[in-house]
């Protein structure tokens, strides 16, 4: 039986909104300059399989710009962004395999499917989409309502 | 120029992770937490970045070609197939079981918290687990065809 903790959060519309705008801008512009879908999936493949991933030079630059996020906004907040994890060690090393070999197989995840392609309008990513929205709200519910009981 | 752009594009992207809390599993959670401590900041940050990736894809895509490339480079495979779809689900139930997702690891790596090291190195694994499950039974169907004519 997994350990259950909750964390409860507070709904922050106006930090959400800014946040996702931002992620929002930031995959306009990596298609204006490079051509490119904004997807973590393919960015961490990418730089983890240089051999098959030929001129991935732009994804190495995109994932340092992404772990400076966090640096930027301490640089100007004066604070670190709040990192919260609800989970056991070992599920979170379950959750990240599952992830892992998720993403690989269904080619995208939430930036990849969920911003890009639903932007797109793609019907393949809207059906992914609509896929793991579903079984991770399911996944949540059997965790801390059924096995959390 | 190329690389430091794509270096700025990826600090917006983890700029707007860190806001919007998509880099903090407690938040994420609680999202999908519609019969417990529901918090609906994630609604906000998909619906901020499509709507802003909506608009601009269509302003962007007029072009006939992006500013650093020769051209587009858009996913084209329409189909909508079983691995899109078993893969999309297993990734929901990983995102359920830890709370991040590829998106919001990457740019949480930049905290030091070695939660999110700890998710990004199953993470990983899982990646080159399933590329190894595929490059198997691509060579398992390869071989069957040579059989076979």
């Amino acid at each position: 039986m997994p350990e259950l903790t909750v964390i409860e959060t507070a709904f922050t519309p106006w930090q959400a909104l800014s946040g996702g705008m931002l992620i929002g801008l930031a995959s306009v512009l990596l298609m204006l300059t490079l051509g490119r879908i904004m997807g973590a999936t393919g960015v961490l493949a990418g730089v983890l399989t240089p051999s098959a991933h030929p001129g991935s030079g732009w994804r190495l630059a995109l994932l340092a710009g992404m772990v400076s996020g966090p640096l930027a906004v301490l640089a100007v907040t004066g604070q670190m962004p709040v990192v919260q994890v609800p989970v056991s060690m070992p599920m979170l090393l379950i959750g990240g395999l599952l992830v892992g070999v998720g993403v690989t197989y269904g080619s995208g995840c939430t930036s990849g499917h969920g911003v890009c392609g639903m932007a797109r309008l793609s019907r393949r990513s809207i059906a992914a989409t609509a896929t793991f929205m579903l079984t991770t709200g399911l996944t949540v519910y059997v965790i801390r309502h059924v096995l959390g009981a | 120029m190329r690389l430091f752009s794509t270096y700025l594009i990826g600090l917006i992207f983890g700029i707007g992770i860190s806001i919007s809390g998509m880099a903090n599993p407690a938040k994420v959670l609680n999202f999908f937490d519609v019969a417990g401590y529901w918090d609906p900041s994630l609604i906000l940050v998909m619906g901020g970045a499509v709507v802003v990736a909506f608009f601009g894809y269509r302003l962007v895509l007029r072009r006939s070609a992006p500013l650093i490339d020769s051209t587009f480079h858009l996913p084209e495979n329409p189909r909508i197939d079983r691995r899109l779809l078993a893969g999309s689900a297993v990734f929901g139930v990983g995102w359920g079981i830890a709370g991040f997702c590829p998106g919001g690891a990457l740019p949480a790596l930049g905290t030091g918290q070695i939660e999110v090291f700890a998710f990004t190195a199953a993470l990983i694994a899982g990646i080159f687990a399933a590329k190894g499950l595929i490059a198997l039974s691509g060579a398992r169907a390869a071989r069957l065809l040579r059989q076979e004519t």
